[in-house]
């Protein structure tokens, strides 16, 4: 009957593992955290973080809105007490979901500029990603590049790749389109880069900048820290692919909406509604929010810092400094459920 | 004892229990909301029903001209290289449909060394030459046929092996060849099994998202996590999911009433079987190269470069990878355990007494396999949370201290999910096995004065053997490679080697990825293996 006890020692320690799971995650000295922010980059510094103060984080990772439906239906028995996400527009459906609670934690309230937290503190930005435009120097000069809305142009016909509108980065970049151009503009801004696309939408950033190296295309629209970790890279593949790309910064001057800077967006934190460790959560956030995790994500994953002053790695260094979208980042969200109409309208897959 | 009645009963209470999310997600389709829907019928969702029908056009013929001809070839004709074949054939199995689809993609891309050389040594640029684009439609149907064919390998291998040879022969002595026979009398025998296995692999396409979402195909189940993610709105996510599973539950039924009333017994004891088909030459050579293929496309390939990636080129794993090996092999094995537990007193319970309600409560049981992992989830969430806050309220009304979710926030919720997830699979093989056993044995077993369990386990079981340990195999498999409901449903602080292999590839770091996902390979192969001895050694050589 060997097979039996194996099977009973696997149910054993299956429950034990379980119940244990559950009851360390109430006991005191504890923080435990649902993050859409891979288990990568964020871990070390959680570990960190319990180093030097003793509090123990438990940590899931997983998509945000399969987290967020946790929460939702978990409800006031949750044992989550800080909700990790990588973008505005998540943190907004979060707060709109019920699940978080406003809390005002003066030190983040002075280190983080306003424009990168909620007003009332539902959530607060933890690191910034700008999403500019990326194009192949030998195919393409600069001086013909300005806006995201001069990428629907004629001239970059059979010449641009976009990542699929499944990702939440185009959706937002969209969702802020929309309010600086309003819908109607913003369909048909769509639909002119959906005709200049040089292949149908695939893979994720990392693949749109393989495929302007290998020249499928000639510019494309990715997030700086892939660029980055391409330039950073140990592998010579990347680096050459990287060695044959620059970063554009768009709508940096113009009137109206043109002018308004490039596209960022943000990850960050908020503190769940019913979370029962409000003073470790807020230690984390304070922790997450210091110089040194912020140089942390600065120099690990390439964002840029939301505090003033910290030192950012020499990859983003060497994209120069740029205007930034200075939009609310609560419309982002608001924006968001129209953004995917509009793309759906206008054909972007 | 159970009596008859009392193993209904049991049954009925069970399959119920396993159809809740099921019937959580099909609940919304009660919920008014028509917005999202005349958007979607205006501008996306006709795409999405012909990709979907089209890959499962392609994946079905795909499974079928790759599963059918090795399966036959491996159990009745001889050939060099048999033995080690039918069991290597199963290995893509061990491949999860995302991990070969990112692989292929490093391999075939235009970025990819393939196509760089091919532009370095012909000085061709991109668009001047024309090469397989994986990234689409296309790219998707081989790359889930080359690892779902195993399910209808293994089924219709395992029918061609416990098929009884006298039928064969007696076709043989009534003046059929070979071949007649075998499309007379061998194929249509082991027709259920084949649709089983046909089925399964169709159920596994539907619900893929990782792969079509990869190759930017836009699919019903693309649809979904679109209105899910992208809209914030679960119930039309919900209720996406739910037609779905209509579609599938329609397609069942005609493939049902196509068999109409035909049933297909065969003698119970297993002689030893005539010589197999000996072949030589030609035929021989024919014969292992199509064998050889899909083992090559689907797994040797594959797998030489995810180790490639993995030893050369990868982050290594570190010593953490003895927990993430422990925690998907554990609780893939308890999955396994439980799920074919309850296949086999479900298909009893309906071979005893196939009336109505025991039958349809068995179907909706096994439907959850057609839903994509995180709505399972969903689903399972719902009904658990509530049972939760229900206890919490019981022991707050005690005086006790609250329990928090016992439930839905640990490991039970994760095999709940399982259990939804891949009965189906369970019931697929114990349900073709149990088929084959003629109702006169039972009768004989029961005449003797046996119980209903008696006769399961000295009767069925050990005439099953082989169907059991496919049922368990493919589980296991199955749940190895899991993971969006073991994404959303995992307790604290609890990864597995999919977890591991999905965080890193969905950051961009494909090779990175490479160790967590052969590690899925290795560990699915250690079931596969023992699968084959145990099947091998009923068999003469």
């Amino acid at each position: 009957m060997r097979s039996f006890n194996l099977i009973n020692s696997l149910l054993i320690s299956a429950i034990t593992a379980s119940i244990l799971a559950v009851t360390s995650a109430q006991a005191s000295g504890v923080v435990n955290v649902y993050s859409a922010r891979k288990e990568a980059l964020i871990k070390p510094l959680l570990d960190q973080f319990s180093n030097t103060t003793g509090i123990k984080v438990n940590l899931i990772t997983g998509k945000a809105d399969a987290l967020l439906k946790r929460l939702q239906v978990e409800g006031s028995a949750t044992p989550a007490d800080l909700f990790i996400t990588v973008d505005a527009g998540r943190l907004h459906r979060a707060k709109e979901a019920g699940v978080l609670k406003p809390v005002s934690v003066p030190l983040l309230e002075e280190t983080i500029p306003k424009e990168l937290r909620d007003e009332a503190g539902y959530w607060y930005g933890l690191t910034l990603r700008a999403r500019p435009i990326i194009y192949a120097k030998d195919r393409v000069t600069p001086s013909d590049l300005s806006t995201y809305e001069a990428l629907a142009e004629a001239q970059w016909g059979g010449r641009l790749c976009l990542r699929s509108s499944q990702s939440v980065y185009n959706q937002s970049l969209v969702a802020a389109t929309i309010d600086a151009l309003g819908a109607s503009k913003t369909q048909s801004w769509m639909e002119g880069m959906v005709k200049n696309l040089a292949k149908a939408p695939s893979g994720g950033d990392t693949d749109q900048l393989k495929a302007v190296a290998a020249g499928v295309c000639d510019v494309t629209i990715v997030n700086t820290y892939y660029l980055a970790r391409m330039i950073n890279s140990s592998k010579q593949a990347d680096q050459s692919v990287a060695s044959q790309l620059a970063v554009f910064w768009p709508n940096q001057n113009g009137s109206g909406g043109l002018g308004r800077g490039a596209h960022f967006n943000v990850s960050g934190a908020g503190f769940t509604k019913y979370g029962k460790h409000p003073k470790q959560a807020q230690a984390l956030l304070e922790y997450l929010a210091s110089e040194s995790a912020q140089a942390w994500y600065a120099e690990i994953n390439n964002e840029y810092p939301v505090v003033e002053g910290v030192e950012v790695s020499s990859a983003l260094k060497g994209f120069g400094a740029y205007k930034m979208d200075s939009i609310d980042l609560e419309i982002l969200g608001q924006n968001n459920r129209q953004a995917v109409q509009l793309m759906d309208r206008a054909g972007w897959r | 004892m159970f009596k008859r009645h009392g193993l209904s009963v049991f049954a009925v209470v069970i399959a119920a229990f396993i159809s809740l999310p099921v019937i959580v997600i099909l609940s919304y389709l009660f919920q008014a909301e028509g917005v999202l829907w005349q958007h979607l019928l205006d501008t996306v969702l006709s795409d999405y029903l012909i990709n979907s029908l089209l890959l499962l056009l392609g994946v079905g013929t795909g499974v079928l001209m790759l599963g059918v001809p090795t399966a036959w070839l491996t159990s009745m004709c001889s050939f060099p290289g048999r033995r080690w074949l039918s069991w290597a054939l199963l290995l893509p199995l061990a491949m999860p449909a995302y991990i070969i689809a990112y692989t292929y993609t490093g391999l075939l891309d235009f970025a990819g060394p393939i196509q760089t050389w091919i532009r370095d040594l012909t000085g061709l640029g991109y668009g001047d030459y024309w090469f397989f684009e994986i990234r689409s439609l296309g790219g998707a149907i081989v790359m889930m046929s080359l690892v779902l064919y195993p399910y209808v390998y293994l089924m219709a291998r395992a029918a061609f092996l416990e098929q009884s040879v006298s039928s064969i022969e007696v076709g043989c002595s009534l003046g059929y060849s070979r071949w007649r026979a075998m499309w007379s009398l061998a194929l249509p025998m082991a027709r259920p099994a084949i649709i089983a296995g046909l089925s399964l692999a169709l159920m596994e396409t539907l619900a893929d998202y990782g792969t079509v979402q990869y190759f930017g195909v836009s699919t019903f189940t693309t649809g979904i996590f679109r209105t899910f993610y992208g809209y914030g709105d679960t119930a039309a996510a919900a209720q996406l999911a739910a037609s779905l599973l209509a579609f599938v539950m329609l397609l069942i039924l005609l493939e049902r009433y196509s068999r109409r009333r035909a049933r297909y017994h065969s003698a119970a004891e297993s002689k030893a079987r005539a010589d197999l088909i000996p072949l030589i030459g030609r035929n021989a050579v024919i014969a292992v190269a199509v064998c050889l293929a899909p083992l090559m496309f689907g797994f040797i390939i594959p797998a030489t470069q995810l180790l490639f990636w993995a030893v050369f080129e990868a982050e290594p794993l570190g010593w953490e990878f003895v927990s993430l090996a422990w925690n998907s092999f554990s609780l893939a094995f308890l999955a396994a355990i439980v799920a074919v537990t309850l296949a086999i007193i479900l298909s009893y319970a309906k071979r005893t007494r196939p009336i109505k309600p025991v039958r349809t409560v068995i179907a909706m049981a096994g439907f959850g396999y057609a839903l994509p992992g995180t709505i399972v989830a969903i689903g399972v969430l719902i009904p658990l949370a509530w049972l939760d806050h229900s206890l919490i309220a019981l022991f707050e009304r005690l005086g006790w201290h609250s329990p928090g979710l016992i439930l839905s926030g640990s490991l039970v919720a994760l095999l709940f999910a399982y259990t939804v997830r891949f009965l189906a699979v369970a019931l697929g093989s114990v349900q073709s096995g149990l088929e084959k056993i003629k109702p006169s044995l039972d009768h004989a077993g029961r005449s003797m004065g046996h119980s209903p369990w008696a006769i399961i386990s000295k009767i069925h079981v050990p005439l099953m053997r082989s169907s059991i340990l496919t049922a368990v195999l493919i589980v296991f498999v199955d749940v190895l490679k899991e993971l969006p409901a073991t994404l959303i449903l995992r307790p604290f602080n609890f990864n597995t080697m999919a977890v591991r292999a999905y965080e890193l590839a969905s950051d961009e770091r494909l090779v990175d990825a490479a160790p967590a996902s052969i590690m899925i390979v290795l560990v699915g192969l250690v079931p596969v293996l023992m699968l084959h001895g145990s099947i091998a050694r009923r068999r003469p050589k």
